[in-house]
């Protein structure tokens, strides 16, 4: 075997586990906007609902000593935000997604404010299971050391799948999602199902970042997220508002995003930069090519296009 | 929404509340409302010193709100005035770096120019792939801030690097004598009266004009201003048009009058506060003058209130975000207080 064949071997496996490690947190945020998506509503404001979540995390694990607890915390802190989102855009007249902004400031504004104090001491991380023990191969090693929350959020796709096609609640988010008019002739609470959605959906985006500061990168700093939350929103529409494909896009973002550290191991420099830009341009490349000028994309809720 | 009392009383009441809610905030934290209200005066408007940095924080700010506030009139909610803030400067000093010999003027103007253009045209897009394409303009807008940035790091770090500038970054500077200067003897660079000149040139083109009338109706109905023979197509991308223009040009502003090279001070969250500025001015680009300076002004009073009460600077993004709720749900109140409609045409 050529040298050659190592390095883009060991590019490859980094690539997979970067797929893993860096698209944990995706998976959660994008499936928490998956949900409200559903219901009919965008929360832009994730981003916020993270940056708290790892904050809020942090803090948790540092005081507690159990980082579970911390993760407990953030989900909490996330419901907290995904509340304060719905009660305030429940009015026909507030606009959802500048709300989302206003979040967006207000929750990383008062993480940064509260979590200055958090940013030297180190707290209790979550644990990994080293899949890789097997192997005598560091980069192997370092690739399979997978997190628990990982496989929480592989099973968490097809549950939400599943409760949203063959469920009672599941079929209300669908309708109200859809058509609010059919809903209203349902007699189902438009509003109920839609703060209930953006309180779940809240909650998983604040398990998402109890991820970051508690597993990778693992601390908690001001620079912490690079903008996960407001990608999930683009990543909810590549995977056409299906959960089973937020799991499948987020590790697919996962290794885009860690396909630029990868090369730069193995010597390639050149557009590492270019390569952060994947996803995004991925992403709207998809939008325009299968969207048309008279339909919605495929799969969008009816009630996001009004 | 034509009646100006009710704007008037709803936004000072929003403001009000707003205050209230921050003064409670600082309560929690130890401090004395109203010390901490005075150190915010004091670092915005208390002096000469404090006015000029708050209105060199104003000036970009203006011109990114009016990214947001035009489209708004046709009804699209776009965000990406981040985006083409970086885009108008990077190009702005591709522009100004080939000139550079051709004398200050000729190298301003064109890169005046060139920022418009580009900043313009990038926004432009967004609103054709919406028009045409019925691609969502809020995620693309957002979609294509990160590929501006991406696009930015790539060739600043890579092949316009300026080698000697090794900690922060940047292409080649674009010399000093081809920099806009400051105002008078002030600190006060002339971006600010371009950002004036923008938002009360916009006003008078949306309020009397016959392309601002015709925009509001594409924004009102646009199935009935098809039906009334409108351009809608013209009249939508030039509105996204002009609002990427005026972004591009903050962009082309912050290179040529603060920094003099292309870096990563572009994409300094300008184009995100801006959109809180359109918010707070309802998109009505008059309005944006006042808005841009008060946010500029709480901006530029982070440094005083972090040495005189130990508030870290992310203060001031919590205060933002609790003005922009509070705007945002005073909404709900327009056309609720009956006894304020004077005439009945005036009401919404």
């Amino acid at each position: 075997m050529s040298g050659q064949d190592i390095g883009l071997w060991s590019v490859l496996i980094a690539v997979l586990g970067g797929a893993i490690r860096v698209g944990t947190p995706f998976i959660f945020v994008s499936l928490g906007e998956c949900l409200t998506e559903k219901s009919g509503r965008i929360n832009l404001g994730l981003e916020g609902n993270l940056v708290m979540g790892a904050m809020v995390g942090y803090a948790t694990s540092y005081l507690s000593g159990s980082p579970w607890l911390g993760v407990l915390a953030a989900a909490g802190s996330g419901c907290c935000l995904g509340l304060l989102h719905a009660l305030l855009c429940q009015h026909k007249r507030v606009n959802d997604i500048a709300v989302g902004i206003a979040m967006m400031l207000f929750a990383s504004g008062l993480a940064f404010f509260y979590g200055k104090p958090f940013i030297q001491p180190s707290a209790p991380r979550l644990p990994s299971i080293g899949f890789g023990n097997w192997s005598d191969s560091p980069v192997v090693r370092a690739a399979l050391d997978i997190n628990a929350l990982f496989f929480i959020g592989v099973i968490l796709a097809p549950v939400m799948a599943w409760f949203l096609m063959r469920t009672r609640w599941g079929n209300s988010v669908r309708v109200v999602g859809e058509s609010s008019d059919a809903a209203l002739a349902m007699g189902i609470s438009i509003h109920r199902v839609r703060l209930l959605s953006t309180v779940a959906g809240g909650a998983f985006a604040g398990i998402g970042g109890a991820y970051l500061s508690l597993y990778y990168p693992g601390s908690w700093s001001e620079g912490l997220s690079s903008g996960q939350g407001l990608m999930a929103v683009a990543l909810v529409i590549f995977a056409r508002w299906n959960p089973i494909y937020c799991l499948y896009a987020s590790l697919l973002f996962g290794a885009a995003a860690a396909l630029g550290p990868a090369l730069q191991s193995v010597g390639i420099h050149s557009g590492y930069y270019l390569f952060n830009a994947a996803p995004y341009i991925l992403t709207l490349a998809i939008m325009i090519i299968s969207s048309d000028r008279k339909g919605t994309l495929g799969g969008m809720p009816g009630e996001l296009s009004k | 929404m034509l009646n100006l009392r009710e704007t008037w009383l709803i936004s000072l009441g929003a403001l009000t509340v707003a205050f209230m809610l921050v003064g409670i905030f600082f309560a929690s934290t130890g401090n004395s409302p109203f010390e901490v209200f005075y150190t915010l005066y004091r670092g915005a408007f208390g002096s000469w010193f404090s006015w000029q940095n708050t209105l060199v924080r104003a000036a970009p700010l203006m011109l990114t709100a009016l990214c947001t506030v035009l489209p708004a009139r046709v009804g699209l909610i776009v965000i990406g005035g981040e985006g083409a803030v970086v885009v108008g400067g990077l190009c702005s000093t591709l522009v100004g770096l080939a000139l550079r010999d051709m004398g200050p003027f000729t190298v301003i103007t064109a890169m005046v120019l060139t920022g418009a253009l580009t900043g313009g045209l990038w926004i432009a897009a967004v609103g054709a792939l919406q028009y045409f394409r019925n691609v969502n303009e809020t995620i693309s807008s957002l979609l294509l801030n990160y590929i501006a940035i991406a696009i930015l790091n790539f060739l600043v770090i890579g092949i316009l690097k300026d080698p000697a500038t090794l900690n922060n970054p940047s292409t080649h500077a674009i010399g000093e004598a081809n920099m806009i200067g400051n105002i008078g003897a002030s600190t006060i660079h002339w971006g600010l009266v371009y950002g004036v000149v923008a938002c009360v040139g916009l006003w008078v083109i949306c309020r009397h004009s016959v392309f601002g009338f015709a925009a509001d109706v594409v924004g009102g109905n646009i199935r009935a201003a098809r039906l009334a023979g409108l351009p809608v197509v013209k009249i939508l991308l030039w509105c996204c048009f002009l609002g990427g223009a005026a972004a591009g040009l903050a962009g082309t502003l912050e290179v040529a009058a603060v920094h003099g090279r292309a870096n990563n001070g572009l994409n300094a969250g300008y184009g995100y506060a801006g959109i809180l500025v359109a918010f707070l001015a309802r998109h009505n680009p008059l309005a944006v003058i006042p808005y841009a300076i008060l946010l500029g002004g709480i901006q530029a009073s982070g440094g005083l209130m972090q040495r005189a009460h130990n508030l870290p600077d992310a203060t001031v993004y919590v205060i933002q975000g609790i003005i922009f709720m509070v705007i945002l749900t005073s909404e709900l109140f327009y056309g609720k207080f009956r006894w304020l409609h004077a005439t009945r045409e005036a009401k919404s």
